[in-house]
């Protein structure tokens, strides 16, 4: 349904108020507070020793999640793809679970299962492979979801006839198929980096706040609590950044992985961040075709 | 009465899809909008319909301006090439929807949708869903749904287009004895032109966004306005200045001065049509359409020489072309082929 | 066993198995947490003034969240998809925002705007107006948290459709409200009902923009998510676990209502 020229200004006007509400006023109060004191005590508060070394750890946790969920996620969407299995609907039903599943909920179970009760035997509660696991747990949709589509609508036929030019397994994956998988994985870890990065409610009981385990999220709350709103702000700045440029380098990505005219956004279920609008939408050319 | 449209313009961007058009299309007929892809055609019917805004220029419906109505109020029946049909909605329920939007009651609205269900033949399949129907089908319920709020001008946008080719040719059929019917105004959109006439009465030719010649299909046939017309409605060769039709290539085995020297090159046999390929001294390819009877008499190999007699060829010199093609106008009865044609149908 | 087969059972049993650890295992350990020590004090726990109180709250949330981002996600996938406008891409690109910040971010932003100290927080406080520590506050996160799913689930359902429907429709006779509500909206329901389901999901389970902003009074400030922090924060294990089975069970419902709808929309 396209809206009349008046009605469609204002709704524009009303969309632009309505974010401004939600969203772009409160974020600017946040960058504003971290500004109080100039860019001086700015700088001060961000490379203060607990606001450095939860970053570092933030940073480099999330790093070592992405790699894992790099390639965990693309076995996963492979066996749902090529694979076939008893109960596989159900396993790609649950793979959503953590974006259903409220953080705290998985923190709690997190806990109970590699915690000091752990019916495996394995406590890790409180270390920083707890951050890992539940990073693990929060991020593990991301790849799938990005990867999934793409592997099913690749064309087999690019399989067989490099299979045909004489090419063996090992090279069709990584001349034919992983190519073609490449930008949805780069979409799908970057979403997977911006949510490791501001995740707070999966790491809080399972990895707790300890000074060794302490991610930027925590930091920030601690630093809430104390009363340190400038603190606070500053470290949320750095993550703030951090998230818009994951953001655009996601919409750079789609738009690179469209460059072959494969249907873009590559179907990221949960999160698809989408280009789409800026490239689809074209004057038609109302004749013919 | 019927359709008039005056220097319409249109523009998308930097492309110029109508540039002032003006067509007449007289009441109660049925008129083929032709030309290639990019030719503006559909975007003259879609500014007919009010489903795009003109730059400039007017509509005229049955004597009243409907340049600045909206779609709703234009009396129109839209048929889309690929068909619209509403997915969520039966058949019945398509059909019915602009009655119901007319706020027909019920008993009302299920008599006239069983009586166009039974016109377009699909009385039986009421209670499906568009999904469940083919191709044919679906484009046959997109047009009892146009009908089905007595439009007073029918316009179809391809409408079989996207058809197979046999069915094609059983709705083309249909088509004409359902306008024999029901005498509403049509207009349809085709890059076919075969298609267009085999159905229409009136034909608009149209080519980058302009007006090229109108008339009958045998008007445009034997008296064409200029070269892109000739070579669009049907085949044709080029001898120097003179363009001529296959069967109007005669083969002779003994040269005069009105021929012209050819090698045949190959001979293609298409049933009761026969293809003969030559090249000529100076390196133009040109074919002649034969029949069996006449081949066996003059019992062509390929590799041999043969020569060339046009019996009848058109020449389109004068004013400057008015495409890019180059082609030219003549002076002809129809006076066409001008940019700002005035095509009256 | 040959190479392929070696490897196709090499690889399903590294996914599964990374599966079940990660996903599964937990998912079953709620369940046995949950009633260890018998029936009675989850549910206790569950139905005890703060609990019920919680659960309610976390409801409110949802009532009021999902329908003012259900309408505002439709609305505005309508402008992006059908009204092209230089602006269209910036509109796109602040509503991608609320996925990729933190939602402690979220909360500390909204703390500041609201505060005492902040730009609204004196002349609301004056109007006599609470936003900070209460309801209203609690909602604005969860609208910011939620924000975006509607809208991105609408777009490419939107785009998909294109408009042939809705031109044929006017063609007919309907107005523009009649084609929304009669062509449309019936054809892009599923997406939108898609972006409605993931909508309460992330408001149901929202913890940590709420967390900042509500102040988790016990009975009064407190949804369910925050019930199972302090629950377990005060060592009372049956009412933490309690809390998070009906919040595991709603995930289990929410995933199946996607697809059933993902199946819908095929």
């Amino acid at each position: 349904m396209r809206l009349p020229g008046v009605g469609a200004g204002l709704g524009r006007g009303l969309v632009g108020l309505y974010l401004s509400v939600i969203v772009l006023l409160p974020l600017a109060a946040v960058v504003n507070q971290s500004m109080e004191g100039g860019l001086g005590a700015f700088w001060d508060a961000v490379t203060s020793p607990q606001a450095v070394a939860s970053l570092k750890l933030t940073v480099i946790c999330s790093l070592i999640v992405v790699v894992i969920n790099a390639i965990f996620g693309t076995i996963i969407a492979w066996i749902l793809v090529r694979d076939n299995f008893p109960g596989k609907a159900a396993v790609n039903a649950v793979i959503d679970l953590p974006f259903a599943l409220p953080t705290i909920v998985a923190s709690l179970t997190l806990l109970a299962l590699y915690g000091s009760d752990s019916p495996f035997g394995v406590d890790i509660a409180f270390t920083r492979a707890a951050v890992v696991v539940a990073l693990l747990f929060v991020t593990l949709p991301f790849v799938v979801r990005a990867v999934q589509p793409l592997l099913l609508e690749m064309d087999r036929e690019m399989e067989a006839a490099a299979a045909s030019l004489g090419a063996g397994g090992f090279t069709i994956f990584r001349r034919i198929i992983f190519p073609n998988l490449l930008p949805g994985l780069a979409a799908g870890v970057a979403l997977a980096f911006a949510r490791a990065l501001g995740e707070y409610g999966s790491v809080l009981l399972f990895a707790g706040g300890l000074p060794d385990t302490q991610v930027s999220s925590v930091f920030i709350r601690s630093q809430i609590e104390s009363g340190n709103d400038l603190g606070a702000s500053a470290v949320s700045v750095v993550l703030l950044v951090a998230s818009l440029v994951l953001l655009a380098s996601v919409t750079l990505i789609q738009r690179w992985g469209s460059r072959h005219e494969r249907s873009s956004g590559g179907g990221l279920t949960a999160m698809p961040i989408s280009g789409d609008v800026l490239t689809e939408d074209k004057p038609k050319e109302r004749d013919d075709e | 009465m019927g359709i008039t449209v005056e220097g319409a313009n249109k523009r998308f961007g930097d492309f110029q899809a109508l540039k002032d058009v003006s067509i007449s299309v007289p009441d109660g007929s049925l008129t083929a909008l032709l030309g290639p892809s990019g030719s503006g055609k559909s975007t003259l019917l879609r500014a007919i319909a009010g489903l795009e805004d003109l730059d400039s220029g007017r509509v005229v419906i049955n004597d009243e301006d409907a340049t600045a109505k909206p779609p709703q109020r234009r009396g129109v029946g839209f048929v889309f090439q690929h068909y619209a049909a509403f997915k969520h909605m039966t058949v019945f329920e398509n059909v019915g929807f602009g009655l119901k939007i007319r706020k027909w009651k019920k008993p009302e609205i299920s008599d006239r949708v069983h009586e166009l269900l039974r016109l377009v033949q699909l009385d039986g399949l009421a209670g499906r869903f568009p999904s469940q129907l083919s191709g044919g089908q679906r484009q046959r319920m997109a047009l009892a749904r146009a009908l089905a709020v007595q439009p007073q001008v029918l316009l179809l946008d391809e409408p079989f287009g996207a058809l197979d080719a046999k069915v094609r040719k059983d709705l083309r059929t249909w088509l004409r004895h359902l306008h024999e019917e029901m005498h509403v105004t049509t207009i349809f959109v085709t890059h076919d032109q075969e298609e267009a006439m085999d159905v229409a009465e009136q034909l608009v030719v149209m080519n980058n966004g302009q007006v090229e010649q109108s008339g009958t299909a045998n008007e445009l046939y034997e008296q064409p306005a200029n070269e892109f017309v000739m070579s669009f409605v049907g085949e044709v060769n080029r001898l120097g200045d003179d363009f001529v039709r296959p069967h109007d290539m005669d083969v002779v085995l003994d040269p005069d001065e009105h021929t012209q020297e050819g090698l045949v090159q190959r001979i293609v046999a298409l049933g009761f049509e026969i293809r003969v390929e030559f090249v000529l001294g100076d390196g133009t390819e040109v074919w002649a359409q034969l029949t069996r009877g006449e081949l066996q008499r003059l019992e062509l190999r390929e590799g041999q020489i043969a020569y060339l007699r046009p019996s009848q060829a058109k020449s389109f010199n004068g004013p400057p072309p008015s495409d890019p093609q180059g082609a030219s106008t003549p002076p002809g009865p129809d006076d066409g082929g001008d940019a700002e044609v005035s095509a009256a149908v | 066993m040959n190479n392929s087969t070696a490897s196709r059972w090499g690889l399903r049993t590294l996914g599964l198995g990374y599966l079940a650890l990660l996903l599964l295992a937990p998912l079953v350990l709620i369940f046995f947490k949950t009633f260890e020590d018998g029936l009675a004090p989850p549910i206790d726990a569950i139905t005890s003034p703060d609990g019920l109180h919680a659960l309610k709250l976390t409801l409110l949330m949802v009532a009021v969240s999902v329908p003012i981002n259900t309408i505002f996600g439709v609305g505005c996938a309508l402008l992006l998809v059908r009204h092209r406008w230089k602006g269209n891409p910036v509109i796109d690109a602040i509503i991608n925002l609320p996925f990729a910040i933190s939602p402690i971010v979220i909360g500390l932003s909204l703390f500041l705007l609201y505060g005492t100290d902040g730009w609204f927080g004196p002349t609301l406080a004056d109007a006599g107006i609470k936003i900070l520590f209460s309801v209203p506050g609690m909602i604005l996160a969860s609208i910011f948290v939620s924000l975006p799913f509607v809208v991105r689930e609408t777009v490419p359902v939107l785009q998909e459709i294109g408009t042939d429907q809705e031109q044929a429709a006017t063609t007919l006779g309907a107005n523009a409200r009649q084609t929304f509500l009669r062509i449309t909206l019936p054809a892009i329901r599923w997406g939108v009902a898609y972006g409605v389901v993931l909508t309460t999901a992330r408001v149901l389970g929202e913890f940590g923009a709420v967390t900042i902003v509500s102040g988790s009074i016990n009975g009064q400030t407190q949804t369910l998510p925050l019930f199972v922090e302090k629950q377990y924060a005060n060592f009372n294990q049956a009412g933490a676990y309690g809390a998070s089975l009906v919040l595991a069970l709603l995930a289990l419902a929410t995933l199946l209502a996607m697809n059933l709808l993902k199946r819908k929309e095929a």
